[in-house]
């Protein structure tokens, strides 16, 4: 399974504009915890989720709404190869 | 009973038991017994006496836990502060209840500045991983555990001691402490557990946080009675939350509306929840509509609606079986308690009224920490000599039964996450901006309850909004960081010459 680099990338743009409100970019290490560094709340999730849709045209069910998946932009970037990879 | 007694004694007559589950961790009322016991001596060795005020700035997890009991355990009490409460609220709190020691994360970044500006402290408990500093005022708590006492320390307390501060947003903006002693929590706890019918073989899980009375009172009672606690960090993944209701087959669940709707949008058709008894809804009223879809998605489960207010911990929960004939009211007084209402000139009003809720019971706390003016006018004369009631600042309304209807707050706080935002405090953070004046309210939010809106005029300047909120998250906890920003050129003003907030909603 090969990863787009253009994912994580966009991931990070996505979340500091959105959740660290910076112009200075992501500025956390790509394994690092949404939830341990405050980075994400619970209703930043659910934006999180709805960018993730749109922005890759995949669909999270909400049994796949797990910290495995979710709560770093490693996971998430994991994630997103795999639901791409099944439906192609 | 003294509120350390909720673990030794369920640790004494089921030590065995799992007590507490958190992540991969699985404890027993020994072992935390034992740990709480550690930590209580070492505490006790840094300097901590009778009555001071031990104070915990962690996550929900297993030392916030130990930490409670050991505070209590060394005759000190408890003071819980939000694991995303920033820097100068932490120390404006620690100076106010003069913290003698702090149970803090590893990674703390501003430990030098807690130490130079909160002259108080004698030790800090360094939880997880991170510092490994060579300061013997910084034991850490593995430390702690691994090489620590674990004979229970003697106790000298009564039930009429000092068991906690609980700090709660008031419409100065100033957090205050409301003073629990160990008698209150007991009477409240066991009226609580009473009329939930919480049994032994419960399984709770809480996804509250323990600096939130709420949630505080989920570990409490879970022990008082010997329940087995999960205890989880944050609502953040509501699938995990699932998944833990299904694997540990949880039996209590206690929320607030903002969980409750995220819940209900849930696909929950993969989970197995059948084991669920009985949930809590507390911190704001749910709307009618989720009360019957929470009823028709959870069959079989019971729904309590409550009502409560940190100076009284929970005041009024509506008994099952009425929900159907008034799923709009929050109920009668809890068991061994009772509340009337009044009007302004403080006079008791008959059934049918609308008018402030005023509480007496033992729930009823001993007032705020070192503000007795604040205290006089939430706590006064009750009928018999040195008795106080609460008047909760809440107007109600009653049916002819006697049922109570929440019908609004007397000051402007704002209730959002089932959280209470003083709108004083984010508007004197954003007024820390250079040309800055702010407004800020509460809208109706489907999801929130309330969300945060906050009305700028910048002078001399301008400000984006993600400047506005980037300086908000620096300086509050999340819940208090506004939702919306709008600029605008000028506040409207009441003819008194302030803001009128009204015109803002």
């Amino acid at each position: 399974m090969t990863v787009d680099t253009a994912v994580p990338s966009k991931i990070r743009d996505f979340i500091a504009r959105n959740f660290l409100f910076s112009d200075q970019g992501f500025g956390y290490p790509d394994n690092a915890s949404f939830l341990e560094e405050g980075i994400i709340d619970s209703l930043g999730i659910i934006e999180l989720v709805s960018f993730v849709e749109k922005e890759f045209a995949i669909s999270v069910a909400d049994q796949e709404l797990l910290p495995a998946n979710f709560d770093s932009v490693q996971a998430l970037t994991t994630y997103i190869a795999g639901k791409q990879a099944k439906a192609s | 009973m003294l509120v350390q007694e909720f673990l030794s004694r369920t640790a004494a007559r089921l030590g065995a038991k799992t007590a507490l589950i958190c992540g991969q961790q699985r404890l027993t009322f020994g072992e935390l017994d034992a740990m709480a016991n550690r930590l209580a001596n070492a505490l006790a060795a840094h300097g901590v006496r009778r009555g001071d005020r031990v104070a915990i700035h962690l996550p929900n997890g297993v030392e916030a836990v130990v930490g409670i009991f050991a505070a209590l355990k060394a005759g000190a009490a408890f003071v819980l502060v939000n694991s995303s409460t920033k820097e100068d609220k932490l120390k404006y709190i620690l100076n106010n209840c003069r913290a003698t020691a702090l149970l803090l994360p590893g990674r703390c970044e501003y430990l030098e500045e807690l130490w130079r500006d909160v002259p108080s402290l004698l030790c800090g408990v360094v939880c997880g991983p991170g510092l490994g500093r060579e300061d013997p005022r910084l034991p850490s708590f593995a430390a702690i555990q691994e090489e620590g006492d674990a004979a229970e320390p003697p106790c000298a307390n009564i039930d009429l001691d000092l068991a906690c501060l609980v700090y709660t947003s008031g419409s100065t903006g100033e957090p205050k402490g409301v003073i629990c002693d160990h008698s209150n929590v007991d009477f409240a706890s066991g009226s609580i557990l009473a009329y939930l019918g919480t049994r032994e073989d419960d399984v709770v899980l809480s996804v509250l946080p323990l600096s939130f009375d709420y949630g505080l009172y989920q570990l409490l009672m879970a022990f008082k009675i010997g329940a087995t606690l999960v205890l989880e960090r944050t609502f953040t993944y509501p699938a995990l939350i699932l998944q833990r209701i299904q694997e540990e087959r949880v039996t209590v669940f206690p929320g607030v509306p903002t969980i409750f709707a995220m819940l209900l949008q849930l696909d929950r058709s993969a989970f197995d929840l059948s084991s669920l008894r009985f949930i809590t809804n507390t911190a704001a009223a749910l709307p009618p509509s989720h009360i019957v879809e929470l009823q028709a998605g959870f069959p079989g489960v019971t729904l309590f609606s409550m009502y409560g207010l940190t100076e009284t911990k929970r005041t009024l929960y509506l008994p099952p079986d009425q929900l159907a004939l008034r799923p709009g009211s929050v109920g009668i007084p809890i068991p061994g308690t009772e509340t009337w209402l009044v009007d302004e000139e403080g006079n008791r009003l008959p059934p049918g009224s609308t008018g402030e809720l005023v509480v007496r019971g033992r729930h009823v706390m001993r007032g705020y920490w070192e503000a007795p003016e604040a205290t006089a006018r939430r706590y006064r004369p009750g009928p018999l000599p040195g008795e106080r009631v609460c008047y909760s600042g809440d107007l109600f309304r009653t049916d002819e039964e006697g049922y109570f209807y929440f019908v609004s707050r007397k000051d402007d706080i704002i209730k959002s996450r089932g959280e209470k935002v003083a709108p004083k405090e984010v508007e004197n953070v954003l007024q820390m901006l250079p040309g800055v004046m702010a407004a800020v309210v509460g809208v109706p939010d489907p999801t929130l309850g309330e969300a945060i809106k906050a009305f700028v005029v910048a002078r001399g300047r301008a400000y984006s909004e993600a400047e506005v909120i980037a300086h908000c998250r620096a300086h509050l906890e999340d819940f208090m960081v506004p939702r919306y920003v709008e600029f605008r050129d000028e506040l409207p003003m009441t003819s008194s010459g302030k803001i009128s907030k009204l015109a803002l909603k």
